[in-house]
C-alpha cells in the first residue's frame, strides 16, 4: 500500500483502536456482553446528533450519552421481571431509531449517516487520532489497574464479592471504559460494526489462549493484523475500509474456531 | 480411615409422640436448643441476632439467632428454599438484612467456598492464575497452599479441566490464602463422588484442627451431614431446632419437618483421628469401610 499521510492515520488510528479494543472484547466475550456492546454503541448515535445540533465534539457527545446508557443499563439489570437480552434489543433499536431521527432534525448541510454507520477510517484526522491515543491511554491504564478485580468478577462474581471486591464500583468502571473504547472504535468501523471490533479478535483468540492475559495480548495482535490486512484489502479492492476490516477479523475468528471445532472433533 | 455410619432413629413409640407435639416445638421458636459442645466455650468468631429478610413479599428468613465459636464446625441443613443461602449471603455481607445485626469478632477474616460452578471454559485461566486471583503472591504460596489440600497436581492445569472433587480443593485453597479463622463452605460435596466426599470431609476436619478454624457447613443433603459437626442447625426460615448430629435426627421437629424416613436414613460421616495424612500433605487413598466402625459421629 502507498503511505499517504491519510493512510498512515488510518494505520495509527485503525492499529491504536486495535490494542485498546482487545482486552475490553475479551471482558465483552467472558462477561456474554455482547449485546450490551451493542445498544452502548447504537446509543452514541443519539450522542453524535446531539454533538452536531450543539456542535460540540463529536467523540466527547457520543461518548457521554453511550456512557449515560450504559450505567442506567447496568441499573436495569437488577430488574428482572423482563431478562437483560430483551431489554437490550429494545433500547438498542430504540436508540438507533431516536439516532436517526435526530440527526435528520440537525440543522445545516446533509449529515454523512453512513459514515457514522458503517465508519470511515481514512476520514480520520489529527484531532481524532488525539481522542484514540489519549482515550487509549485512558482506558489502558484504568484497565491495568481493574485488571484483578474485574478478571475475578468474570470467573466468579459472588466469590469476588465475598473476597472485598466493590463490584458496583467495577462494573460501573468496566462500562464507562468499554463506552470509550466502543467511541474510537466508530471511528474506524462505524456504529453498526464497532462491537464486531471487539468481539471478533477476542473470540479468534481464544483457542490461541491458556491464559486471561495471553488472550488480550493475542486478541490486540490478531486485531492489529485484521487492520493492515483490511486496510490492504480496502485500497488495492477500492471497497470500504471498516468493513473490510470486520470481514477479515470474521475470517480470521471462522478459522480459528473452526480449526478448534475440527481438533475437538478428532479427540 | 473413614466410616459412614446411619444414626439410628428415635424409638417408634416416641415418633408418634413427637408428631403430636411437633407444632408446639418447631414453632417460630424463641426457645434455643443450643446443646453444648466441646467448643461451646470458645471465642464466639460471629454470630447473627434477630435475622429477618423478606424479597417480594415473601419471607425468606425470620428471627435467625445463629452463632459460630473457634474450632467449631456447623452444619447447616434445611429443605430447599429454607433460607440457608441466604443466611450465609447475610453473614459474609453480601446481602443486608432487614431486620437483626450480624456481629463479627475483631479482625475476623472469612474464608468462602462457593456452590460448586461449572468453571466457564470462555476464560483460559490456570489454577496458579486463579490462586493468584485470590491473594497467592507468589507461585510458592500457590503451591503450599494447594499441597495443604492435597491438590498440587492441578497446579498448572485450566481451570476448566478440573473433576467436581479438584475444583472444591481448589476453592479451598483458594479461601485459605487468606488465613481466614472462619471457614464458610456452600455444599461443598455437591457433584463429588462418594470416595472424593468422605477425603473433603476429612480435610475439613483436619483443617479445623491444624488451623483452629471455625466451620460453617451448608448441606444441601439432608441426608448427609458431617460428623465431626460438633452443631447441626437445621433451618426452615427460622431456626427449627440445632444440636449435635444425634440430636437433630431425633429432634421432632427435624423428623415433622424432613419427614419419619428422611429422620432414619439420616447418615454421618464419622472421622476417626487417626491423622494417617503423609508429610506433604497429599491424602492417602482412602478405603471406605462401612461396617466397621461402631463410633457414631459428632463425638470426633
Amino acid at each position: 500500500m502507498t503511505l499517504d499521510p491519510f493512510v498512515l492515520r488510518a494505520l495509527a488510528a485503525g492499529i491504536g483502536v486495535a490494542v485498546i479494543a482487545a482486552p475490553l472484547g475479551c471482558f465483552v466475550v467472558w462477561q456474554r456482553m455482547a449485546y450490551f456492546g451493542e445498544a452502548v454503541a447504537q446509543a452514541s448515535l443519539i450522542g453524535i446528533a446531539l454533538g452536531l445540533a450543539l456542535q460540540l465534539d463529536l467523540t466527547a457527545s457520543a461518548l457521554a450519552v453511550s456512557a449515560v446508557l450504559a450505567l442506567v443499563l447496568i441499573a436495569l439489570a437488577r430488574q428482572n421481571l423482563v431478562p437483560l437480552d430483551s431489554l437490550l434489543g429494545l433500547l438498542a433499536h430504540a436508540a438507533l431509531a431516536l439516532g436517526v431521527i435526530a440527526t435528520s432534525l440537525v440543522k445545516g448541510p446533509p449529515v454523512d449517516l453512513l459514515g457514522y454507520l458503517f465508519g470511515d477510517i481514512f476520514a480520520v484526522s489529527t484531532q481524532d487520532l488525539w481522542w484514540v491515543f489519549g482515550g487509549g491511554a485512558v482506558v489502558l491504564l484504568a484497565l491495568v489497574k481493574l485488571w484483578n478485580p474485574l478478571l475475578s468478577m468474570a470467573v466468579h462474581e459472588e466469590l469476588a464479592a465475598a473476597e472485598g471486591v466493590r463490584r458496583d464500583f467495577v462494573k460501573g468502571a468496566f462500562v464507562v471504559l468499554l463506552a470509550l473504547a466502543i467511541a474510537v472504535a466508530i471511528k474506524i468501523v462505524g456504529i453498526l460494526l464497532a462491537i464486531a471490533f471487539l468481539i471478533m479478535p477476542a473470540a479468534a483468540a481464544r483457542p490461541l489462549s491458556s491464559t486471561p492475559e495471553g488472550m488480550a495480548r493475542m486478541a490486540a495482535l490478531i486485531a492489529a493484523v485484521g487492520v493492515v490486512i483490511g486496510l490492504e484489502l480496502s485500497l488495492t479492492f477500492d471497497i470500504p475500509g471498516g468493513p473490510a476490516i470486520v470481514a477479515v477479523l470474521a475470517a480470521m475468528s471462522g478459522i480459528s474456531l473452526l480449526g478448534m471445532a475440527l481438533r475437538a472433533g478428532a479427540h | 480411615m473413614e466410616s459412614r455410619t446411619t444414626v439410628a432413629p428415635a424409638a417408634s413409640s416416641q415418633d408418634g409422640e413427637a408428631d403430636a407435639h411437633a407444632p408446639a416445638h418447631c414453632g417460630h421458636a424463641h426457645h434455643h436448643h443450643h446443646a453444648t459442645t466441646p467448643h461451646s466455650s470458645g471465642k464466639v468468631l460471629i454470630s447473627a441476632r434477630g435475622l429477618a429478610l423478606s424479597r417480594g413479599g415473601r419471607t425468606i428468613l425470620e428471627d435467625v439467632d445463629f452463632e459460630i465459636r473457634e474450632k467449631e464446625i456447623v452444619t447447616l441443613i434445611g429443605p430447599n428454599g429454607a433460607g440457608k443461602t441466604s443466611l450465609v449471603r447475610v453473614l459474609l455481607g453480601l446481602m443486608a438484612p432487614d431486620r437483626g445485626r450480624v456481629q463479627k469478632s475483631l479482625g475476623l477474616t472469612i474464608g468462602y467456598v462457593p456452590q460448586r460452578f461449572d468453571i466457564d471454559r470462555t476464560i483460559p485461566i490456570t489454577v496458579a492464575r486463579f490462586l493468584a486471583l485470590g491473594g497467592a503472591r507468589s507461585p510458592a504460596r500457590a503451591k503450599a497452599v494447594l499441597e495443604e489440600v492435597g491438590a498440587s497436581r492441578v497446579i498448572n492445569q485450566q481451570l476448566s479441566g478440573l473433576s467436581g472433587g479438584e475444583i472444591q480443593r481448589v476453592l479451598l485453597a483458594r479461601a485459605l490464602l487468606r488465613n481466614p479463622g472462619l471457614l464458610v463452605l456452600d455444599e461443598p460435596v455437591r457433584g463429588v463422588d462418594y470416595v472424593g466426599e468422605a477425603e473433603l470431609y476429612a480435610l475439613i476436619g483436619r483443617l479445623r484442627d491444624e488451623r483452629g478454624l471455625g466451620v460453617l457447613l451448608v448441606s444441601h443433603d439432608l441426608h448427609i451431614v458431617m460428623a465431626q459437626s460438633d452443631r447441626v442447625v437445621c433451618i426452615n426460615r427460622h431456626v427449627c431446632c440445632s444440636g449435635v448430629p444425634e440430636t437433630v435426627a431425633k429432634d421432632p421437629s427435624y423428623v415433622r419437618l424432613f419427614g419419619e424416613h428422611a429422620a432414619r436414613s439420616f447418615a454421618v460421616y464419622s472421622h476417626h483421628h487417626d491423622h494417617r495424612h503423609d508429610l506433604t500433605g497429599e491424602p492417602k487413598p482412602v478405603s471406605l469401610d462401612r461396617a466397621g466402625s461402631e463410633e457414631q459421629g459428632g463425638v470426633a
